[in-house]
């Protein structure tokens, strides 16, 4: 729709305000993004007593925004680790489910977890997600 | 008025057929503005197009037969049963308190809010999708606020709701309950700014004077006068009434074929 402009030049002694276009918060999983781990891993409590989140450092694709089931390496008490994203922030789409923290289960090498147990519910949509899931799903207790 | 299409969709080549006069004698319920807002179009004037909102409508109607959308509010609270071919049971259930209704037609939208081991779950779903197999109503009432974001900056019991809840039971005919609850914020920072927003079912946050002066220059309470804005931002009242008597027209007929099947079923189980 174009709207009617004006063609006379109008003329301020005042100056021009800086018009900047910003968008709003995203709350993407990029690097430096700080993540809750949600498994009762000794690296994650010691994380969260000590109130130094894990933060990301690295995201294990072509995209460098991590979302459900993406793997990424973070910084956890000064050492280097793997995790997977169990749950994000961001708006997502119809049927995925949105949690209100960025929440993250810290793996090994191999990729299994270092905790023995998931707090938080997790998204079913992991199930079908590529990727060896099954021993983090093992220790989920609630599907969403 | 009869319904005819628009202009840029009459062919020169065709007659315009004359409607009959009997439609104005078919008069929907009066409710039918709450309980299928999502029936009428956006009201941006370039997006209005009669005929494809006809055919949206039947589509809808369609899926409606096939499931029941009950009647719920912003604040009701619902459980929603969507297939999951990865689940044990093939099924995954979710309850909660809906916190927003979205866009219109066979897009519409509604979210579900729920707080689950301390975690705060919000799902968005579409109400027309079809992997939804169950919609169902455990408490019907409607809240003071239209949109409910600001769940996400109040202690979380507010948004709890167990999943083992039993539903409520509306007597039917009854005006739906307003629950007047004022929920209190958390201090502090918040995701928005709600003491801009006048929000009525919220209690007046404790706040530095200057944010309450900044919200009282920035607020608009001409705005509720402004009668063009309304009329611009809202379907015509004709329009509502051709759009539902459309709905109630498509329902009638959905109805009748239905018994039409069972009695051909029927005849066909006695021979």
């Amino acid at each position: 729709m174009a709207l009617w402009r004006s063609t006379v030049n109008t003329w301020s002694p005042l100056p021009k305000v800086c018009q900047f276009s910003t968008t709003s918060a995203l709350q993407h999983i990029i690097k430096l993004t700080r993540l809750r781990v949600v498994d009762n891993s000794a690296l994650g409590n010691a994380a969260e007593l000590a109130g130094k989140p894990a933060r990301c450092i690295h995201i294990y694709n072509k995209k460098g925004i991590g979302t459900i089931g993406d793997k990424i390496l973070v910084a956890i008490r000064g050492q280097k680790q793997k995790a997977y994203i169990l749950g994000v922030r961001q708006k997502q789409k119809p049927m995925v489910p949105r949690f209100d923290t960025n929440n993250i289960v810290l793996i090994d090498e191999t990729g299994s977890p270092l905790g023995t147990r998931i707090l938080v519910p997790v998204p079913s949509l992991l199930r079908e997600k590529k990727g060896d899931f099954t021993k983090i799903l093992a220790l989920a207790t609630k599907f969403v | 008025m009869p319904w005819t299409v628009e202009k840029h969709r009459r062919s020169r080549l065709g007659r315009q057929v004359e409607e009959k006069e009997v439609q104005e004698s078919i008069s929907p319920p009066t409710d039918y503005r709450h309980i299928f807002p999502e029936f009428l179009p956006s009201p941006v004037w370039y997006k209005r197009d009669k005929l494809c909102e006809k055919l949206e409508r039947r589509d809808m109607m369609r899926r409606r037969s096939a499931l029941h959308i009950p009647e719920f509010y912003v604040g009701s609270i619902l459980a929603v049963t969507v297939s999951d071919p990865h689940a044990p049971g093939k099924q995954n259930r979710f309850v909660g308190i809906c916190i927003i209704r979205e866009q219109q037609g066979l897009i519409s939208k509604f979210t579900v809010r729920n707080v689950i081991d301390g975690e705060g779950v919000e799902i968005m779903y579409d109400m027309y999708n079809p992997t939804i197999q169950k919609i169902e109503v455990l408490k019907l009432e409607k809240r003071l606020d239209d949109e409910l974001y600001y769940l996400r900056d109040a202690p979380k019991e507010y948004s709890t709701v167990p999943f083992d809840m039993w539903p409520v039971i509306h007597p039917k005919g009854t005006p739906v309950p307003v629950n007047t609850i004022k929920v209190k914020l958390n201090p502090k920072p918040w995701l928005e700014r709600w003491e801009r927003k006048q929000l009525k079912g919220i209690e007046r946050p404790e706040l530095r004077e200057k944010f309450w002066i900044r919200a009282k220059a920035l607020a608009e309470p001409w705005e509720k006068y402004d009668t063009m804005k309304i009329y611009r931002k809202s379907i015509n009242d004709d329009d509502q009434k051709e759009i539902f008597r459309d709905v109630y027209q498509q329902q009638m007929e959905l109805k009748r074929k239905k018994a039409e099947k069972a009695r051909a079923m029927l005849r066909a189980k006695s021979t």
